[in-house]
């Protein structure tokens, strides 16, 4: 297969409000018919950003190369970019099939084609028999088709989401993350999503963006992202991580109590230098085999259950914080243990990540 | 429980109930029945029931009166609703935090009073005015204009007085509409025109047309900006209305010019309250069919 094309650019792009720096010197490249995530916490910049790609904003540096044209001054009526609202922001006064053909008859297309496209479109996104209905008569998964065949309709070139199922319950989130997706194959447009939820990035995304303070800290597959992460943030932010705080040693992290981990520790790195090593949940065994690298005894404190798996927390001497530990259905049936028990921890030292503290 | 919650209510409404009966309900009253008297020959009223003063109203004369007042009410109806809503859609696209300010300073003149800011027109409109003499510092040398004792003055002086009406009623609508759907209309391929036009201007209406009704209410039945501005050169009904019964002495007629004035208004306040209605319905239809 050849190497994707590029479709969009972000170059070294900049935005200062007064003297807020909301976006700072990003560059990141979009690839044609990728579902893009930008994911990070509230005020990391990602909304600046999506709206920068709209053309509600102008960068004050930098360029954005859509097609390898910069349409960072191009005003949002002349980009073939279109924004899904976080609010929808669907116009009430129009029923859904007007609110769908605006659109396209600002584009002064013949009213045969447009009544042709917003049938499909309507089709695909299951919408004909709500058709005459105004948006205020729409449940919240419906206005949230409305607004999305309403951007789909005209064919952007980049369809941008804002926090696009925020406001849906979370069953009903579920349901939209995979509806997205496979809308997004079918129609074969390229998305690029803003959301907080790390979770819903990392079941949509083909690769993400994390941001933090309007700076880019790393963008990969959302597999690269939860299992290598570029930083102790990113590692925190992203699913749930095991800490042990302790110094840098030629081959992994000194606790505070003297427990070695074992893990590979990165180049820059110094020995002696303030580490902290990770471990996801889902990585440890309880009652490791004696070849285990890490081991670490440890006592039941609570138990969660949660169908699919089991929640341990075990208080150990390595962290304040006792250790949040997954163990399978299947394998806490074969071994049961309940609170109080004393258990031992183990995982290997591949699965170790470490990071300057 | 609920009979006692009746006869709060009940108490409460009382006093406005009183007044408005005492000061509303029972001088029209009297006022209409009076339309349906002789004029008596020395100016009193002769008590013998006639339909003649309503005849009158129709006469060519004093119906040109009504269309010209009605003219003169549309026309500054027309230019208080375009100033109105321009300064209304400023002020609500202003930082959140001043707009309580310009509001304030919108509505100021009321708090002077009617003749005094009428007057004040005077000193800006007359022959040695302020407006000539600004001419006459820009180096103007010839006649100076007549404005005052024209209908322009007089549509001015309506403009002026109810524009305040107009800029609060287009601002509710206006700083309560979500500004990501003019962001929306414009992401969708729209020009700033054509997203006034078709999302923000429909979204706006029912502003306006209460903005409007204030002002041709008020302004078809004024007679003071007339009186004052228009030199009596200019009569509407007001004038005639107050002719009638301080001049003329001729109390029924006036009487059945005051009574088609007030069924002009109430048609208008009518109409525009079945509008209203017509719209708040819609959407009490459309949100029943949401939950249903």
């Amino acid at each position: 297969m050849s190497e994707p094309r590029t479709l969009l650019a972000i170059d070294k792009v900049s935005k200062n409000f007064g003297r807020v720096t909301a976006v700072d010197r990003i560059s990141l490249e979009i690839r044609e018919n990728e579902f893009f995530a930008l994911l990070g916490p509230s005020g990391c910049g990602k909304t600046t950003l999506l709206r920068m790609l709209a053309g509600f904003e102008t960068p004050n540096h930098g360029r954005i190369l859509l097609d390898g044209h910069d349409i960072a001054r191009t005003p949002p009526n002349k980009r073939p970019v279109n924004l899904m609202f976080q609010s929808y922001a669907l116009f009430p006064h129009m029923s859904v099939r007007a609110n769908v053909s605006y659109g396209l008859e600002m584009e002064r297309l013949p009213a045969k084609e447009i009544r042709s496209r917003v049938d499909a479109i309507l089709a695909t996104t299951e919408l004909i028999p709500f058709a005459d209905r105004k948006p205020e008569q729409l449940s919240g998964g419906q206005k949230q088709r409305v607004a999305l065949a309403r951007a789909l309709v005209k064919r952007p070139r980049l369809l941008l989401l804002d926090e696009p199922l925020g406001a849906l319950d979370r069953k009903l989130r579920g349901a939209m993350q995979l509806e997205l997706k496979r809308l997004q194959h079918e129609v074969g447009i390229t998305f690029v999503i803003v959301t907080h939820d790390q979770e819903e990035s990392l079941v949509m995304a083909d690769r993400m963006a994390v941001l933090r303070d309007g700076k880019l800290l790393q963008c990969d597959t959302p597999h690269a992202v939860y299992e290598h992460p570029a930083d102790r943030f990113v590692a925190d932010f992203i699913g749930v991580m095991n800490f042990v705080p302790g110094k840098a040693t030629a081959d992994g992290v000194k606790a505070a109590d003297g427990t070695r981990i074992v893990g590979t520790v990165p180049s820059p790195l110094a020995s002696g230098a303030a580490a902290v090593a990770s471990v996801r949940p889902e990585r440890i065994r309880l009652f490791p085999s004696p070849e285990t690298a890490n081991r670490i005894a440890g006592t039941v404190e609570a138990l969660a259950y949660h169908g699919l798996d089991l929640q341990l927390h075990v208080r150990t001497a390595l962290s304040p914080k006792p250790f949040l530990v997954r163990v399978t259905a299947d394998a806490a049936d074969r071994r049961p243990v309940s609170s109080g028990d004393a258990v031992e921890l183990g995982w290997d030292a591949a699965d170790v990540r470490i990071f300057a503290d | 429980m609920v009979s006692q919650i009746r006869l709060r209510s009940s108490l409460l409404m009382a006093p406005a109930l009183a007044w408005l009966t005492a000061l509303m309900v029972v001088p029209c009253a009297l006022v209409l029945a009076l339309a349906f008297f002789r004029r008596g020959i020395y100016g009193g009223i002769e008590y013998t029931f006639t339909l003649e003063n309503f005849g009158l109203v129709f006469d060519p004369l004093y119906a040109g009166i009504f269309l010209n007042s009605a003219r003169i009410a549309g026309t500054a109806t027309l230019i208080a609703v375009v100033i109105g809503y321009a300064a209304a859609y400023a002020i609500a696209a202003a930082p959140r935090r001043l707009q309580p300010v310009f509001l304030f300073f919108a509505v100021l003149p009321f708090w002077s009073n009617y003749l005094i800011r009428t007057y004040a027109w005077i000193v800006l409109l007359n022959r040695e005015g302020l407006i000539t003499q600004l001419l006459r510092w820009f180096g103007y040398t010839g006649e100076p204009p007549s404005m005052l004792y024209t209908e322009g003055a007089v549509i001015a002086g309506l403009v002026y007085n109810y524009l305040p009406f107009v800029i609060l009623a287009c601002y509710a609508p206006l700083s309560r509409l979500n500004p990501e759907l003019a962001e929306a209309s414009r992401d969708l391929g729209a020009s700033a025109m054509t997203t006034f036009r078709r999302v923000i201007l429909p979204l706006t209406v029912p502003g306006i047309a209460a903005g409007a009704v204030f002002v041709f209410v008020l302004s078809i039945g004024n007679f003071v900006t007339p009186a004052l501005l228009g030199g009596g050169r200019f009569q509407m009904i007001g004038n005639l209305v107050y002719d009638q019964f301080l001049t003329a002495n001729d109390w029924p007629f006036g009487a059945a010019l005051a009574m088609a004035l007030i069924a002009i208004m109430l048609l208008v306040l009518t109409a525009q309250a079945l509008a209203a209605d017509r719209a708040a319905g819609r959407a009490a239809e459309a949100k029943g069919g949401a939950d249903g």
